[in-house]
């Protein structure tokens, strides 16, 4: 762990011999349309995702509401009177999953912090390219518009893309007339264009732009997460995009990549989406282990323990990530080897990210420990990033998965992976460095609360989808036979639960920003040892001009 | 507050469910032939007009395929928490690997970690220890919690390459082959053996209510296949992708336009059995249910012959039925193999 004990008055007495002082802003449009600045440009990505998230967290509230009973609850009046309530489900479930994963989770964790907080960490001026940097972000802004636009336009059977963000062939070809898919494939394109480039610039941000002294294994290790992230970024989603172009190929210029009558395989989308797909979910969880690696630590007074075992950790996570991928498939028809193989493939990964969680706590052990928000959102991650990993674990037994494979099971799965792990790591480095981005300290009664709120009501959502799903449920249906009924109303009573924890979150968001008391450049004290505690809060608008030492 | 106290009965069930589990296959099979007999006897009186109406076209008149279902087999149970009850071998066996080695197993490890982290949190809080330890290395602890996770991963691998090898031991050569076909949004299937097509609809909730069968599990022709008998199970689909998923026997095989895949089992227990369409495809993706009634060797042979169709020695209607049983295991083959 760098022990980043950097002379503040360096770079805070760095006067320019022009009018270009440190904290020189310029105009509302050249600040926040034309922006170059990795802080205002981490803060755009951080609006956009609460935006998209709660659009996102909307929709599954709609999917709740129509859960929550058998028959058919809400979707007609959703579709409208000639509208095909069915049609508009698997809109909802596509939307939903295709907006948490590219517009809420990613634009967060890697655009959101990776921006604000890598460059400061590893003690440089800014990103390596800002423009660049800027574009990243404002490409995602046509490419939600795409993808909600796509809502409006024929999707086949109905208004808007209805094939699962996992856009299998041929129900996204033959199975889904109508440009609403066409526009989702190019939101897609847009959205993997703007990471891609974003993974770029973080690479050659982190390999070229640290501090003196600020060697690999003295970086931060959310800073070895986003490096990860990255390089998971800039292998995975050229594949995407090729998938997705031979979709659109297949589906407009006659092409049959994908069509089994002109001799393509519909298997083949399969292996290449997940070929992206799997890497994508530590592309979503990795951002999440550093920020709370960082957190842990701060709150311990104590450094990480085994900090080398936790870069290489990720590191390991995220080359075996890419080698697993059609444990997604097992289903599909494969051969007894292959299925071995992705198997026992799978299983390998319990073991580096067992040593995270091992690692966490050690870290804890010893310590002097405060309890404050962002380290109540660290330990639930850990708790339910293990019930998550646990689940995996069964999963990745190739036989046991004939019976769970698209059943409510792997829902809960996911969810306790993503909706309480990627999402607790968010809200942990949220209000970590709330006071930092923004300069005015959260409410931490109401951060608290927020917590234990939501903390139970997405337990109560997701853990009796794992009931659901030992019982048979399949995934991706509107309705279901009246002997699910019990947990999926347990279920939605759990949504109302969390939303009223998010009703807190809002709450404590504006009356921070409005009333917040003016934060202190360290609020955390002594366990506080990387970059961004020695600048102000919030940091100057050019940090470091004159570089830090690191020693 | 509801909602709470169910989300802690729910973990409560959790560790109930060893011994629950243990029971529900002892206890399943005893109640399973009694009540069957009955019923079929009184179903045959009850509603002639339907099976009259279904088997018309072709030939006698069975009851075969259309007996009552028993509450808590074959289907979902208002409620339930564990897997449904296993009626194959591989089924029995995943139903072990998952009650007695992946839920202690994950009840283990969970706990663990949960009492790790309140133990840590209680004895290493601020005010119990003011003053942070500097220890950030320890190699031998860090050896261990990566080779204890390694042999739990052995031990949970070993059983796992079992299932999955007894899985894909082909179906021998006396198999009956049931083709399942998915369509948007329903199964057609054919017994190229046996020379007998069908087609299975959802049911609509008032008639399913009407036959005192789940809703939106019946379908209007259940599949019907022989206790004690290799089945070699063929999926294929017409449009999009499909999944032929049947909980109770284990088996989830995805029907995929162009490709046949195949699998196989057998079902040790006469019943009805009840699965859901499993693969996202399209509108009524959640109204294509699976029925599947397993009866006695000779009610199959009889089903068979009502169908219109010819069990192996009959000698009868040769020409009808050849093309069928020779194109399709020679079509069928080599496809499942290429994947």
């Amino acid at each position: 762990m760098s022990e980043a004990t950097a002379t503040a008055h360096a770079f805070e007495s760095a006067h320019a011999h022009d009018h270009h002082d440190a904290d020189h802003k310029p105009g509302f449009v050249g600040r926040w349309l034309m922006s170059t600045n990795h802080k205002d440009i981490g803060t755009l990505y951080l609006i956009f995702a609460i935006i998209a998230g709660i659009i996102g967290g909307a929709i599954s509230g709609a999917m709740r509401a129509e859960l929550a009973a058998p028959g058919i609850q809400i979707l007609e009046s959703l579709a409208g009177a000639d509208g095909n309530a069915l049609h508009m489900w698997n809109v909802l479930i596509t939307a939903h999953g295709l907006i948490m994963v590219f517009f809420m989770v990613m634009p967060a964790m890697i655009g959101g912090f990776g921006n604000w907080f890598v460059p400061i960490m590893i003690g440089a001026p800014d990103m390596a390219f800002p423009r660049m940097n800027n574009i990243s972000f404002w490409l995602l802004v046509p490419s939600f518009i795409l993808l909600l636009g796509s809502s409006f336009v024929s999707g086949g059977s109905g208004p808007g893309a209805a094939t699962g963000w996992t856009v299998y062939a041929p129900l996204s070809t033959s199975g889904s007339p109508g440009p609403a898919v066409d526009m989702a494939i190019l939101s897609l394109h847009l959205a993997g264009a703007s990471s891609i480039l974003g993974a770029v610039n973080f690479i050659t941000t982190i390999f070229n732009m640290r501090a003196p002294g600020m060697t690999l294994h003295k970086m931060p290790l959310f800073v070895w997460s986003i490096l990860v992230t990255a390089f998971l970024l800039l292998l995975a989603l050229p594949v995407l995009a090729a998938a997705i172009t031979m979709l659109l190929t297949d589906r407009n210029f006659g092409t049959a990549f994908f069509d089994a009558a002109g001799g393509g395989d519909p298997v083949l989308y399969q292996h290449l989406f997940w070929f992206f797909g799997h890497p994508e979910v530590y592309i979503m969880i990795l951002p999440g282990f550093g920020m709370v690696s960082q957190i842990i630590s701060t709150f311990s007074k104590k450094p990480i323990f085994g900090y080398l075992g936790m870069a290489y950790a990720m590191v390991a996570i995220g080359v075996v990530g890419f080698i697993v991928w059609a444990h997604h498939m097992f289903t599909t028809g494969m051969t007894v080897s292959v299925k071995m193989y992705f198997t026992a493939a799978t299983m390998v990964i319990a073991v580096p990210t067992g040593i995270k969680i091992f690692s966490w706590i050690a870290t804890m052990w010893g310590g002097s420990i405060s309890f404050k928000t962002p380290m109540l959102w660290s330990l639930g991650f850990i708790f339910m990033f293990t019930i998550g990993g646990v689940t995996g674990v069964l999963l990745a037994n190739g036989g046991i998965d004939n019976y769970m494979h698209d059943t409510y099971y792997v829902v809960a799965h996911f969810h306790y992976v993503l909706s309480l792990g990627a999402v607790f790591g968010l809200f942990a480095g949220f209000y970590y460095w709330f006071s930092k981005m923004t300069g005015k300290e959260y409410n931490e009664l109401l951060g608290q609360l927020h917590f234990w709120v939501f903390f139970i009501g997405v337990n109560i959502i997701f853990f009796p989808q794992h009931f659901l799903g030992l019982q048979g449920m399949p995934r991706r249906v509107p309705d279901y036979p009246e002997a699910f009924t019990y947990w999926n109303q347990v279920s939605s009573y759990g949504y109302a639960v969390m939303a009223a924890g998010m009703v807190i979150f809002f709450v404590n968001l504006a009356w921070s920003m409005l009333a917040g008391k003016k934060a202190e450049a360290n609020p955390w004290g002594e366990g506080a040892t990387t970059l961004e505690w020695t600048l102000s809060s919030p940091p100057p608008y050019h940090q470091f001009e004159t570089l830090p030492k690191i020693s | 507050m509801k909602t709470i106290m169910s989300a802690v009965a729910a973990l409560g069930m959790l560790f109930a469910s060893q011994t629950s589990f243990a029971q529900a296959p002892a206890a399943g099979p005893a109640p399973i032939v009694a009540p069957l007999a009955a019923p079929v006897e009184a179903k045959t009186a009850e509603t002639p007009p339907t099976t009259a109406e279904k088997a018309a076209p072709v030939a006698p008149v069975t009851t075969i395929g259309t007996s009552a279902p028993v509450d808590g087999i074959g289907q979902p149970v208002p409620g339930g928490y564990t897997l449904q009850p296993q009626v194959t071998k591989d089924g029995q066996y995943g139903l072990w690997m998952h009650d007695y080695l992946l839920m202690p197993m994950m009840v283990g490890i969970s706990l663990v970690v949960l009492g790790l982290m309140f133990w840590v949190s209680a004895r290493f809080r601020r005010k119990a220890n003011p003053v942070p330890s500097k220890t950030t290395h320890n190699t031998f602890i860090e050896v261990i919690w990566t080779l204890i996770p390694v042999l739990i991963l052995v031990g949970i691998a070993i059983p796992s390459i079992k299932l999955l090898a007894s899985q894909y031991t082909p179906a021998p050569a006396n198999a009956i082959t049931l083709k399942a076909i998915g369509n948007q949004w329903y199964w057609s299937y054919e017994y190229p053996d046996h020379g007998v097509e069908l087609t299975a609809n959802m049911l609509s909730n008032e008639e399913a209510r009407k036959r005192k069968e789940p809703v939106q599990l019946a379908v209007d022709n259940r599949v019907v296949l022989p206790v004690n008998t290799p089945i070699k199970l063929l999926t294929t689909a017409n449009d999009v992708i499909h999944a032929w998923a049947l909980p109770a026997f284990w088996i989830k095989m995805d029907a995929v336009p162009g490709r046949t895949n195949e699998t196989s089992f057998t079902v040790t227990k006469t019943g009805v059995y009840y699965g859901q369409c499993s693969e996202l495809c399209g509108d009524k993706h959640g109204y294509m249910p699976i029925g599947v009634e397993v009866v006695s060797k000779e009610d199959f042979a009889e089903w068979v012959r009502a169908k219109g169709g010819k069990m192996p020695g009959d000698a009868t209607a040769e020409p009808a039925a050849a093309p069928v049983t020779t194109e399709s295991p020679a079509a069928a083959t080599p496809a499942a193999v290429k994947n």
